[in-house]
């Protein structure tokens, strides 16, 4: 099966096409030109199935990776400086990407068709996704750092606009406004890109190479020499690019509020795709991190992991407690790569891209009917108050019998998530906790610190997933009468998605054989992790060793997602433990938690404030030294008119007069010129003309 | 005196003769009709001047199309019968002084400066070389008046569309 | 013999003309007129110039560009004059000062 350029430019052209189309024309097409742009997706997924399978039966990439290049893009290819050539790179982590992203796109696009119907802007935001769909695709399909950093920054600007979609609305859940939360976003991940093309030009600078394999050739050719210190800096600054893009702890703060967002953006962009960017980048450039920098990856990836599952413990809004969901999952998946389970973190994302997209859309499924059921009981919907906000889970109960298709494939995520047998969830976060345990407790028991984080987390996950489950379809309905007659389930372009994400969690895609990927799975052989190009090589495990702790990794982390269910069964159903008392004790882990570790206020108190104290002092600067210049300026010329005015007084009086006569007479003159009739001033303009040619002519 | 000069002394009357009308006439219409001698004049020294193309061009767009764009001008804007429009003249004697100014300037440069001229080369037709020269070395500005001259257009056609309350508020 | 100064002569007077009638006419159509005879005497210069200095095809260049411009320019200002005329009778340029400060 071989493919052409054709292929993937087609891939990338349909959707900026429908983008462009969709801009300009998309308000006067019929349907608000939703069926272009899902037209343009589903050829697009079409398309990626077939390279996608083309590599999985034919392995028509297999050693050689498709590459085609353009040469003389930037720079001069003459003259040899900075020639720079761009192209398109494919091999199986390309063919994996371009599934998920083609196939959560068409998805979700599918569903905002009914999430979205009705709104003022329907045709904007369907060119929106179609621009986020092709950054998305131009960043997995690129060949070298640049175009990899344009579509980075492509990918960031339609999150940008997508978050900030609904910008009229005030406030869409407590404390979040889309008009700040798209900017908080684009702020914070402007921070991580600094790093990032620091980074690349550090790169760069050494290696004089943009393309991939030019540089990892070039890195082991020795383009560092002895700075291998250098070259581990040049990793983190890349990976800082990813702590922004992927929310890794401490940049993780713009993609709870990116939940400003409607829903359908939430699932894809800040859920399924453009958040697995930052893992995706770190696969593609994986061969060029040092020990050390793995092991910094490792090691944020684990922390965030544990500290974003502990966030979500204690959320209410159930976007919230996704979005927490999704920083500590993403926490997985970068330390899978950073231990060394390279294969791991890349299925750990596609797995999580089809479960994690189901969950949000299943929210905004709920989210949806409990709109419509307060507007039927009359209710002031009112983010900012508790009880009247669509988005509590608080109040929401009992949502199972309303809503059976989108309880039914919630369960469904709710169990690939915490990884449960006869789940993808399993299968791949079984692989991670694997790579983690052999890592940690086998290879470096320095590094313990690691898979303890991520069985912590483990266990947490499996209790807050089903916290969200029991909260929100079990126990029974509180609402007024009138709003429970109106919640009904979501039209079938909502849950049809939903069922479909459902059914892509489930083993048999990724393995016939429920227990392990080791066996028969294609994904440890598909996704073999690329040969290092740095001198010293991580004291990785090898995939024997992987085996070997993959059963004791399975059984203690099926202990963990059996002790989260157990706490969570305990909270719903005996309330023997309770998240209200514990509220009510006053406990200062709780506020903590609830706080989210006060992470925003560090950021308001430290950096947003230290810029306040700066303008602040600029502004005193201006207040005191400026305005005192003026002032004493002014002060100095009241106390020369006062002595003028004495003079005035006392005997020019006159004099000034005169010279004030002479000033109004010789205004009203020149007044006489400015007529405001344009003849007049062709005449000037002429005349002028004249004496300036005859002045330089003589 | 040959027949090269004789052809641009007539033509060069022409074309003044017509410029004084439209300049000095009181009659709106006339002013148009005489600007139409001034131009076809102008045309006429073009082609002595060897630019055959450009004196088509001349004929075409100035006689045929801002002459009649012109002359509508002056038909919407008055009574369409009442041909005998006056045109009010302000300030003669200061007109008169600036463009004497100017045209003396003008004409004691043209001939007190030693042009570097090259002359005596036989004239050939430019059509096929002006088509050339748009086509290759100058193929961006030719784009680009095409451009300015087709949002004018545009922009005409918006700012004279007729704005009655019964067609809608003009969008 | 006709020279370069000959040609250089007739674009002066026609110059001058254009001038004149900006400066005196109070009507807006005649006052395009005179911008008119401006514009033509611009072109017969590259004309001239092209013909007699260096024998290029740049200055008719020149004036086929500044043909299409003032066809432009007398379009957009014509669609203005008659709008002025819609809105306040009159396109006595005198007249249409709403603009003015």
């Amino acid at each position: 099966m071989e493919t052409t350029i054709t292929t993937y430019a087609l891939i990338l052209a349909l959707p900026l096409v429908a983008f462009v189309v969709q801009v300009f024309f998309g308000k006067r097409l019929p349907r608000g030109g939703d069926w272009l742009v899902i037209g343009a997706i589903c050829i697009d997924l079409l398309l990626s199935l077939r390279v996608f399978f083309g590599a999985l039966f034919f392995s028509s990439f297999a050693g050689t990776p498709f590459v085609w290049n353009l040469r003389g893009w930037l720079g001069d290819a003459g003259t040899g400086v900075l020639a720079l050539s761009t192209g398109i790179l494919v091999d199986n982590v390309t063919a994996m990407m371009l599934v998920v992203v083609t196939s959560c796109s068409t998805l979700i696009f599918l569903f905002s068709t009914g999430y979205m119907a009705g709104h003022r802007r329907y045709s904007l935001f369907f060119a929106y996704l179609s621009l986020f769909a092709f950054s998305m695709l131009l960043l997995v399909l690129g060949n070298n750092l640049i175009a990899l950093f344009m579509g980075w920054e492509l990918v960031g600007l339609s999150s940008y606009l997508l978050i900030g979609f609904l910008f009229e609305e005030p406030v869409v859940a407590p404390d979040i406004v889309p008009a700040s939360a798209c900017k908080k976003a684009f702020i914070t991940n402007r921070i991580g890109d600094t790093g990032f093309l620091l980074g690349i030009l550090t790169l760069f600078s050494f290696t004089g190479k943009i393309a991939y394999g030019d540089v990892f050739e070039a890195v082991r050719n020795g383009a560092f020499g002895d700075h291998t210190t250098l070259l581990t800096v040049a990793g983190i600054l890349l990976f800082c690019g990813a702590m922004a893009k992927s929310a890794q702890f401490p940049l993780h703060v713009w993609l709870p509020d990116a939940m400003a967002g409607p829903t359908p953006v939430s699932a894809l962009i800040h859920a399924a795709t453009m958040v697995a960017a930052g893992v995706y980048m770190v696969a593609r450039l994986y061969p060029l991190f040092t020990p050390d920098a793995l092991t910094f990856i490792a090691y944020v990836g684990a922390f965030t992991a544990l500290f974003g599952a502990t966030i979500a413990l204690v959320m209410n809004d159930i976007k919230r407690v996704l979005a927490y969901s999704t920083i500590s999952q993403l926490g997985y998946m970068v330390f899978g790569l950073g231990v060394g389970a390279y294969s791991a973190g890349l299925f750990h994302l596609m797995t999580h891209a089809f479960f994690k997209a189901l969950l949000f859309l299943a929210a905004g499924s709920v989210i949806h009917a409990m709109h419509r059921a307060y507007h039927y009981a009359g209710l002031e919907w009112n983010p900012r108050s508790r009880e009247n906000d669509a988005q509590d889970m608080r109040n929401m109960d009992g949502l199972r019998k309303a809503m059976p298709v989108t309880f039914a494939t919630t369960a469904v995520a709710v169990l690939a998530i915490s990884g449960v047998p006869f789940t993808s969830g399993f299968l791949s976060k079984d692989m991670i906790l694997g790579g983690a345990f052999a890592f940690g407790f086998v290879e470096n028991p320095q590094h313990f610190l690691i898979p303890v984080f991520g069985f912590a987390a483990a266990v947490l996950t499996a209790f807050y997933m089903a916290r969200l489950l029991i909260m929100t379809f079990l126990g029974t309905n509180r609402m007024a009468e009138r709003g429970q007659e109106a919640l009904r389930e979501s039209p079938w372009n909502m849950t049809v998605p939903l069922v479909l994400l459902a059914v892509l969690c489930g083993w048999f895609w990724y393995n016939p054989d429920p227990t392990t990927i080791f066996a028969k799975g294609w994904v440890s052989s598909f996704l073999t992790p690329p040969a290092s190009a740095v001198p010293q090589t991580l004291v990785a495990a090898p995939a024997d060793a992987h085996h070997a702790a993959h059963v004791a990794a399975m059984l203690v982390s099926l202990s963990c997602a059996g002790a989260g269910f157990f706490a969570a069964w305990m909270l719903g159903r005996r309330g023997a433990i309770s998240l209200e008392h514990w509220r009510l004790s006053g406990s200062r882990v709780y506020y903590l938690l609830a706080n989210k570790y006060y992470v925003d206020e560090l950021y308001n108190r430290t950096v947003v404030a230290g810029m306040v104290q700066v303008s602040r002092i600029l502004g005193w600067f201006d207040k005191v030294l400026v305005d005192g210049v003026v002032n004493a300026t002014g002060r100095f010329q009241t106390g020369l008119s006062e002595l003028s005015g004495f003079v005035d007084r006392y005997g020019v009086d006159g004099l000034v007069n005169a010279l004030a006569g002479f000033v109004r007479d010789t205004g009203n003159e020149v007044r006489q010129i400015q007529t405001g009739r344009i003849q007049n001033y062709v005449v000037y303009a002429t005349v002028g003309l004249i004496v300036l040619i005859v002045v330089t002519g003589m | 005196m040959n027949a090269y000069d004789l052809a641009f002394y007539l033509l060069a009357a022409m074309a003044l003769v017509g410029a004084a009308i439209t300049v000095l006439s009181r009659r709106l219409v006339y002013a148009a009709f005489s600007l139409l001698l001034a131009f076809l004049g102008v045309a006429g020294l073009y082609a002595l001047l060897a630019a055959d193309f450009l004196a088509i061009a001349q004929v075409v767009v100035y006689v045929g199309g801002i002459l009649v764009l012109l002359l509508f001008g002056v038909m919407l804007t008055h009574r369409i019968y009442d041909t005998t429009l006056k045109s009010v003249r302000v300030q003669p004697l200061l007109g008169g002084l600036v463009a004497a100014g100017i045209a003396i300037l003008l004409i004691s440069v043209a001939w007190n400066t030693p042009w570097n001229t090259t002359h005596e080369i036989a004239a050939e037709p430019t059509t096929a070389k002006i088509g050339e020269a748009f086509m290759k070395h100058y193929v961006f500005p030719f784009e680009f008046v095409s451009l300015i001259l087709l949002v004018a257009l545009i922009g005409a056609a918006l700012i004279g569309r007729s704005r009655t309350p019964g067609s809608g508020n003009g969008r | 013999m006709v020279q370069l100064p000959h040609f250089l002569t007739v674009s002066a007077l026609l110059f001058a003309a254009g001038v004149f009638a900006v400066v005196t006419r109070r009507n807006a159509v005649a006052l395009l007129m005179g911008v008119e005879l401006m514009l033509n005497a611009a072109n017969l210069n590259f004309a001239a110039f092209s013909r007699f200095s260096h024998n290029s095809l740049d200055g008719q260049i020149f004036a086929m560009l500044s043909i299409v411009t003032a066809a432009a320019e007398v379009a957009v200002a014509l669609a203005i004059v008659l709008n002025i005329y819609r809105n306040i009778e009159t396109i006595d340029a005198d007249q249409a000062g709403d603009l003015r400060g």
